[in-house]
């Protein structure tokens, strides 16, 4: 029997076949049956559920490139159950999993855990992360190829740079056989000395110790020409400055092929939330000062890194937007701002984050949602991203106008780690399917409608 | 500048979290916290707790029933000292906690010890945490007030209410007068505080010191803050010579031995080199120039002996001063009038 769901006249937006139109969409046994304009006569199944998505977006699934799961070892912060689900909630329906877990994923049987333990309990699709170098430790390279087999999709040494412009350049050089990205964590630790926020002005008025914008644009430079030297497939993970945008962008200029990514903080949040608001009354009394929750790694920039992170995903210099989602407990962010963890609890807040954007005329809609799907598809050379006929039905679907307020203590995710708790955000996401079944559904909002 | 305003985004951060204050008034956290008029009750009620401190029996009833803890992560004699024997003299009892002889030697977090010490009902809570902020964690979470009692590289409003106290006593007034602070700019909560307070009462402040040790994020991009802060009226000056020109008051500023091993300086010897407070430096500041320093001092670094001890040092009136200032921020702190207002 053929399982159908229907999915009538909702926006479709598929930048994969560069489709944005008022439609209908068809999923027949966890597959893309087809789209037709909502003129077109249909037929469909008896049993096939029907859902109305008039005004909403229905798009393909959310893929993000830059989470952590925290399993093994971490199950305090997240489990893989709770940051599937937490993840289905944000419209992601396909993630990968970085490998800082403990033990770190720098063997097939840690790789080959948490695929099977997603693949039992996960809501999603996770595709893990093998590490780069043994014990993340940038000396030795591990076994890249049998990671690869075990299902590593990517590989990087995430949280950590590869220090080492050696052990860089023979791990890009080796890994020419396959088509898999490393992903590098850009940070000059020499300069980075252990800072806790970005170095400016905020900074040096709070005496936090501050983070050059340097320190990470040096790494993404020799990257680049790392890349160039070797010709193997590099990605640069969450940049975060302006001086980073403009390296990315000569060497786009001058074919090199790398590609990068962006978090929705780093598109919509500045230093200044360090100091517990946002610009214009600095010699008020606030005991806001050093929220821990503004802690992150790259740290919140300038108000010109965000202008830039925003100009750069627009004019297509930044290839996609990833989370870096990155949930901790109370204890870990309930200290002073030295002693806190770096990180924020992104997957259930990140479309709301980036529909502001286009909300503010800055960026295009379609430029977002190209963004979350069919780019990081292309990234991981994956057949995901899209909404062509015979593609697995991974679907989100969102309401671009509805408004709520960011209640962390309502997130799926362990993680409540989010600076953005209690504030407005608009745009929600309404349902997730991943291969043609509800991963998340608000019913309320989204019922099952009678067929006609 | 309208592009810059449209990209970053409004957030209201915090809004529905109950256990966060907005209201800090029975906090002193820093001189930002204070106006002017705050400032000036201060000083008012400092001169009536020095005739107090001059008194045979010392010993006031203003904070009979009051309990306070010192809770100090860090070494300290002079502001330790002088917070229990203001607490006392005001009759406060006063329970001394360091990280050493308590609980965080077990390894408790700072959030677990205050949440302990507020639950045996204490009134006002002195912190010193070699953490910038970790006063405002304390305050976000207990009922009880918070004073600064000097946090990293952040604040140590107490220190600079005395620092101006001390002037006010000499010149009458801060307004004009040219102080010079010189040294570490960047790390030192003393003078982050001092900058604050100098400048809300009209003096004018230069600060001194190598290039590696000065907040160059502030000072050179005046036109890129979004916002003014007290740094935008400070003046800068490298040269020891040009800044000690015409000086009312010279405030240096103690060097931290490890900056030396950061690679913020060669070398203490080319320190005291270039910028040590010395008797023919000294010369070139007006003839009542007054010398100051926070302490604890490096003699022969930062300062020479000769000056620390001089005749234009007033740096032990600022540690009796102390002792005053703190009294007045607790009867600040505690006085009724302040709770309705």
């Amino acid at each position: 029997m053929t399982t159908q769901i229907f999915i009538k006249n909702g926006r479709i937006i598929d930048t994969s076949q560069n489709l944005d139109l008022i439609g209908d969409l068809l999923i027949s046994n966890g597959l893309i049956e087809w789209i037709k304009n909502t003129q077109s006569k249909v037929s469909i199944s008896k049993n096939c559920e029907v859902i109305d998505a008039s005004n909403l977006i229905v798009c393909p699934g959310f893929i993000d490139l830059h989470s952590h799961l925290r399993e093994p070892g971490y199950e305090d912060k997240e489990t893989i159950a709770t940051g599937t689900l937490a993840a289905a909630r944000g419209g992601f329906t396909s993630i990968c999993a970085m490998p800082n877990t403990n033990p770190v994923m720098d063997t097939m049987a840690t790789i080959d855990y948490v695929k099977r333990k997603a693949q039992e309990i996960g809501h999603i699709k996770v595709f893990p992360i093998g590490c780069v170098t043994k014990g993340r430790l940038g000396k030795d390279m591990t076994n890249l190829f049998e990671l690869a087999d075990a299902g590593a999709i990517a590989f990087s040494d995430d949280g950590n740079p590869i220090s080492d412009s050696n052990i860089m350049r023979q791990a890009l050089t080796y890994l020419l056989d396959t088509n898999l990205p490393i992903i590098d964590h850009c940070e000059d630790y020499s300069l980075a000395q252990n800072g806790v926020m970005n170095e400016g002005w905020v900074s040096t008025l709070l005496g936090l110790k501050g983070v050059s914008a340097v320190g990470e644009e040096n790494m993404v430079a020799r990257n680049i020409r790392l890349a160039e030297l070797t010709g193997g497939n590099l990605h640069i993970a969450h940049i975060s400055t302006a001086g980073s945008l403009n390296l990315i962008k000569q060497a786009k200029e001058n074919n090199i092929p790398i590609t990068c990514e962006v978090t929705p903080h780093h598109l919509t949040l500045n230093e200044e939330s360090v100091l517990g608001i946002n610009g214009s009354n600095v010699l008020k009394i606030y005991t806001h000062k050093y929220d821990t929750r503004t802690k992150v790694n790259p740290p919140l920039r300038s108000r010109l890194d965000v202008e830039a992170m925003v100009n750069g995903l627009e004019t297509g210099i930044i290839d996609i937007i990833a989370t870096d989602h990155a949930p901790h407990t109370q204890v870990d962010k309930q200290c002073t701002y030295d002693q806190a963890a770096f990180g924020i609890s992104n997957f259930e807040t990140a479309l709301g984050s980036v529909l502001a954007l286009v909300e503010n005329g800055q960026v295009n809609l379609s430029t977002i949602i190209n963004s979350m799907t069919y780019a990081p598809a292309q990234i991981l050379n994956s057949k995901l991203g899209t909404l062509s006929k015979g593609a697995s039905a991974d679907v989100t679907i969102f309401d671009p106008k509805a408004e709520w307020v960011v209640d962390s203590d309502n997130f799926t995710s362990k993680g409540k780690n989010t600076p953005l708790a209690g504030t407005t955000l608009k745009g929600k996401v309404l349902a997730t399917l991943v291969n043609g079944t509800f991963a998340y559904r608000d019913k309320k909002k989204l019922p099952t409608i009678d067929a006609h | 500048m309208e592009n810059i305003e449209k990209a970053t985004i409004e957030t209201k951060i915090n809004t529905n979290k109950p256990n966060m204050i907005t209201n800090t008034s029975n906090h002193l956290l820093d001189l930002d916290d204070l106006s002017t008029g705050d400032i000036e009750t201060i000083f008012s009620s400092t001169n009536a707790m020095k005739e107090i401190l001059n008194r045979d029996i010392k010993k006031v009833p203003a904070l009979r029933g009051k309990s306070i803890v010192t809770l100090f992560y860090e070494p300290s004699t002079r502001t330790r000292a002088s917070f229990e024997q203001a607490g006392k003299i005001l009759s406060a009892d006063v329970i001394n906690i360091t990280n050493k002889s308590s609980s965080v030697e077990k390894g408790e977090s700072l959030y677990n010890t205050v949440k302990t010490i507020e639950a045996m009902g204490v009134d006002i809570i002195i912190i010193r945490h070699p953490h910038s902020g970790a006063p405002y964690l304390i305050a976000r979470n207990v009922k009880a007030s918070v004073i600064n009692a000097g946090d990293g590289s952040h604040a140590h409003p107490t220190q600079a209410l005395l620092d101006m106290y001390t002037i006010i006593n000499h010149f009458g007034s801060l307004k004009g007068l040219k102080i010079v602070i010189v040294g570490d700019i960047l790390y030192s909560r003393v003078a982050r505080s001092n900058i604050i307070g100098l400048t809300k009462m009209g003096a004018e402040v230069v600060i001194c010191g190598p290039h590696t040790l000065l907040p160059t994020e502030l000072l050179n991009n005046h036109s890129l803050l979004p916002i003014i802060t007290p740094f935008n009226s400070v003046r800068v000056e490298t040269n020891i010579e040009h800044a000690m020109a015409d000086a009312d008051v010279v405030m240096a500023l103690r060097i931290q031995l490890e900056r030396q091993s950061t690679n913020h300086l060669p070398s203490l010897r080319e320190y005291s080199y270039r910028f040590q407070i010395n008797k023919e430096r000294l010369n070139l500041a007006k003839p009542n120039v007054l010398v100051m320093h926070p302490g604890p001092m490096n003699e022969g670094v930062e300062i020479s002996s000769d000056v620390a001890h001089g005749p234009k040092s007033v740096i032990e009136e600022q540690v009796s001063n102390g002792v005053a200032i703190r009294m007045a921020a607790l009867y600040w702190l505690s006085s009724p009038k302040r709770l309705e207002a």
